[in-house]
């Protein structure tokens, strides 16, 4: 499938509501433009009632590149990935502030419809979570809930395509019919990729994707990772720091909430500007 | 002396032995002996020693006193009372005896009989002495038993656990064995009837009129025990019950875990399952005054012929009954179903509407199916609501206007008035109690078993 392909079938969906079919033309525009700034928050601030998890983060995101976020445990690196595609919306006492651009469009903008954005941000989470259904009607829900197609070879072209570009097609292609929770942890967790491919969206982000496997899944998840970036803007959550430094470009570290450092990965590993970036990155806390 | 002052003395004795016990042990750790366990163990140990002997005594001496006063009074009587008289016969001279000796007496009774009263008063009085004597001489005799055991080494916290344990073996069985003697005397009596009424006629049968004449010269129907009519009752009311109760406790079960937010639940959830607390015969009588009558005006608004006891009134409110049933079992089933399912979803960019109909209910099915299947079995067993409000004929319709009987209204109706316990009439209660209980035990079976396998799934 070529990229062009990928912002047609990305706009069937989006042209559901006239109202983004405009911010299409011009994601599709900017997508082609190649290296360039895919999402841009500013001054982002997470509460969940009382309690402040995230101060002013700001962020530039590239499109085409895999970006990590890394920062010890509660950093607010989930809660910023959550943002992205409005996960957190689905918490009652979660409330957001600031902007997040995608393609220059703000998604907390009230004209846009969460539901919508989500089939253009995927999401993969940490621990494999198939629906108890079919490999096949795994892969096919989210193409069957937005239209793009009906039952038949299109969706059986659709679901070949995703589990192929997921490294699973040819371990599982006898077997589509039978329930996806009954494959191994990694090709579950990479059926969970197929599945977010399917829908064809700009952006996947990654939360921990390979915390619940073991190591050669996770070398298969890392490897699939970089294939994908010739297609879709990556983010990824990671607690591991070989992770990071192996499958990401740039990558930010989080530190109490804040936003501590963005730079080029191979330079933060090297040779980090901030103090408790050093110390997080050389096993010093975290 | 009454039989609670005699458990109070063994209570106080028990007690007694507990404090010795306990002392003793107390005395040996000041004299600055190593104890194996702490001195309340060694007191318990000497309590149950002098109480639970002598309250099993206590027991199987009242279970066996009267059958042995029996015995002995009937091989006192003269032989003219007693020989080749019939099992029925004794009986009610034993009765009467007793009569006669508890003061009742009616007309004159014979020398023999007075005879026989006095001579009763005072096997009863020897027996309820020899009762105290020998349950107050196994108290101390146990509790002189333990205490000679006693010694620092002893291991009272061992015997005491195994005391226990035993004690908890014997309550189990109890309860097991009630169950197997409900069940035999079940399957006994319906093979007394089935041996006058042919199985097959009783489970497919076409013709229920079990009123037969007690007498020879009565004018009344033969007696037919088709019950295929009954069991169609059962089901269909239950069916209506389950139309009723299906979609509304299932609805509702959805709205409180997935949109309600936790004030509303807190509310909402409480005041649906009061439903569940309201006596059966309370709904009884609301169906019977209110939700029949109602429907029988509005069918007859519509010109439609409605019977003032319809299955419609009955199986409707038996719903309304189960709807807490249904609701709750969702409701656990739903919320077992993990986030990440939830989550997975959303992210796709399903809406909240899809992914509750295409994932979390299919990942719920099997909860909420073993629910279902319970509300069924509560349904079929239901009696009083349809005792109220179902009607006593056997008809066999699929119209919900009509009235219908059903098994549990049947039992009931057979087993009420005069009942002789050798007719096909009454015996046929137990037919009916039998297939009852096996479609009430096949169905809790399955729905445990779809419960069970549902646990598994995401642990």
């Amino acid at each position: 499938m070529t990229t062009l392909d990928t912002t047609e079938a990305s706009g069937m969906i989006m042209n559901k509501t006239a109202e983004d079919a405009g911010t299409l033309a011009k994601a599709a525009t900017s997508a082609r433009a190649g290296n360039e700034t895919k999402i841009a928050a500013t001054n982002v601030s997470v509460f969940y009632g009382e309690k402040q998890a995230l101060f002013d983060v700001s962020i530039d995101i590239p499109a085409r590149q895999v970006m990590a976020f890394i920062g010890p445990s509660g950093c607010g690196k989930s809660t910023f990935l959550r943002c992205i595609n409005r996960m957190n919306d689905t918490i009652d006492i979660c409330s957001v502030t600031g902007t997040i651009e995608i393609d220059g469009a703000n998604i907390y903008d009230p004209k846009i419809d969460p539901v919508l954005l989500r089939a253009r941000v995927g999401m993969v989470f940490q621990k494999p979570n198939p629906f108890p259904k079919s490999i096949y009607d795994n892969i096919a829900y989210g193409p069957r809930i937005h239209g793009v197609a009906k039952n038949g070879s299109a969706m059986d072209q659709i679901v070949e395509t995703s589990l192929s570009r997921a490294g699973l097609w040819n371990e599982v292609k006898d077997r589509l019919h039978e329930p996806g929770t009954g494959l191994s942890g990694g090709q579950q967790q990479r059926l969970c990729i197929a599945r977010a491919i399917a829908v064809n969206p700009d952006v996947i982000l990654m939360d921990e994707p390979c915390s619940a496997l073991d190591p050669i899944a996770t070398a298969k998840v890392e490897e699939l990772i970089d294939e994908l970036r010739e297609q879709y803007t990556i983010v990824i959550v990671t607690h591991s720091m070989q992770q990071a430094a192996r499958v990401s470009q740039k990558a930010a570290f989080f530190h109490l909430g804040k936003l501590i450092e963005v730079d080029e990965t191979e330079k933060m590993f090297t040779n980090p500007t901030d103090q408790r970036t050093q110390d997080y990155i050389t096993g010093r806390f975290g | 002396m009454s039989l609670s002052l005699l458990f109070a003395i063994i209570l106080a004795l028990a007690m007694v032995g507990y404090l010795l016990g306990r002392a003793n042990a107390s005395g040996l750790k000041t004299a600055g002996k190593n104890l194996h366990s702490i001195p309340a163990y060694h007191g318990y140990y000497i309590a149950l020693w002098c109480g639970l002997p002598a309250f099993l005594l206590v027991l199987v001496w009242l279970a066996a006193q009267s059958t042995v006063v029996d015995q002995l009074l009937l091989a006192g009587l003269p032989s003219h009372m007693t020989e080749g008289a019939t099992p029925a016969r004794i009986s009610l001279v034993l009765g009467e005896i007793k009569n006669v000796a508890a003061g009742r007496v009616f007309g004159t009774p014979t020398q023999a009989v007075l005879d026989a009263a006095a001579r009763y008063q005072s096997l009863k009085d020897t027996a309820s002495l020899a009762l105290i004597a020998c349950t107050l001489a196994a108290a101390v005799g146990g509790l002189a038993f333990a205490r000679s055991r006693l010694s620092p080494d002893f291991r009272a916290r061992n015997k005491v656990d195994g005391i226990l344990r035993w004690l908890l073996i014997v309550c189990s069985i109890l309860a097991i064995l009630t169950t197997i003697g409900i069940i035999l005397s079940l399957v006994i009596e319906s093979l007394v009837f089935f041996a006058r009424v042919p199985v097959t006629e009783f489970l497919f049968g076409m013709n229920w009129s079990p009123q037969t004449p007690i007498r020879a010269d009565q004018v009344a129907s033969t007696g037919a025990f088709g019950a295929v009519p009954v069991f169609w009752g059962t089901i269909f009311i239950s069916a209506i019950a389950m139309f009723v109760a299906i979609p509304v406790g299932l609805f509702s079960a959805i709205y409180l875990v997935e949109y309600a937010d936790k004030k509303v639940r807190s509310v909402v959830k409480p005041l649906l399952e009061i439903l569940a607390g309201i006596p059966t015969i309370v709904y009884g009588f609301f169906a019977v005054l209110t939700v029949a009558p109602f429907i029988r005006e509005f069918g007859m608004s519509l010109g439609l012929d409605v019977a003032s006891n319809s299955a419609l009134a009955a199986g409707g409110v038996m719903g309304i009954m189960i709807i807490p049933f249904i609701s709750s079992f969702s409701d656990d089933a739903i919320t077992a179903v993990p986030q990440s399912m939830r989550d997975g979803a959303y992210a796709l960019g399903a809406t909240k509407a899809e992914t509750i109909r295409q994932v979390l209910l299919p990942a719920a099915l099997p909860g909420i199916v073993g629910g279902v299947l319970l509300a069924v079995s509560r349904a079929i067993g239901e009696t009083m609501i349809v005792v109220m409000a179902a009607g006593l004929t056997a008809t066999l319709t699929a119209n919900p206007l009509e009235g219908v009987t059903t098994v549990t209204v049947q039992i009931v109706t057979l087993l009420i008035g005069d009942t002789e316990f050798d007719s096909p009439k009454t015996l046929a209660a137990f037919g009916l109690g039998l297939v009852l209980f096996i479609s009430t035990l096949v169905l809790n079976i399955a729905a445990l078993q779809v419960v069970k396998r549902y646990r598994e799934r995401y642990e």
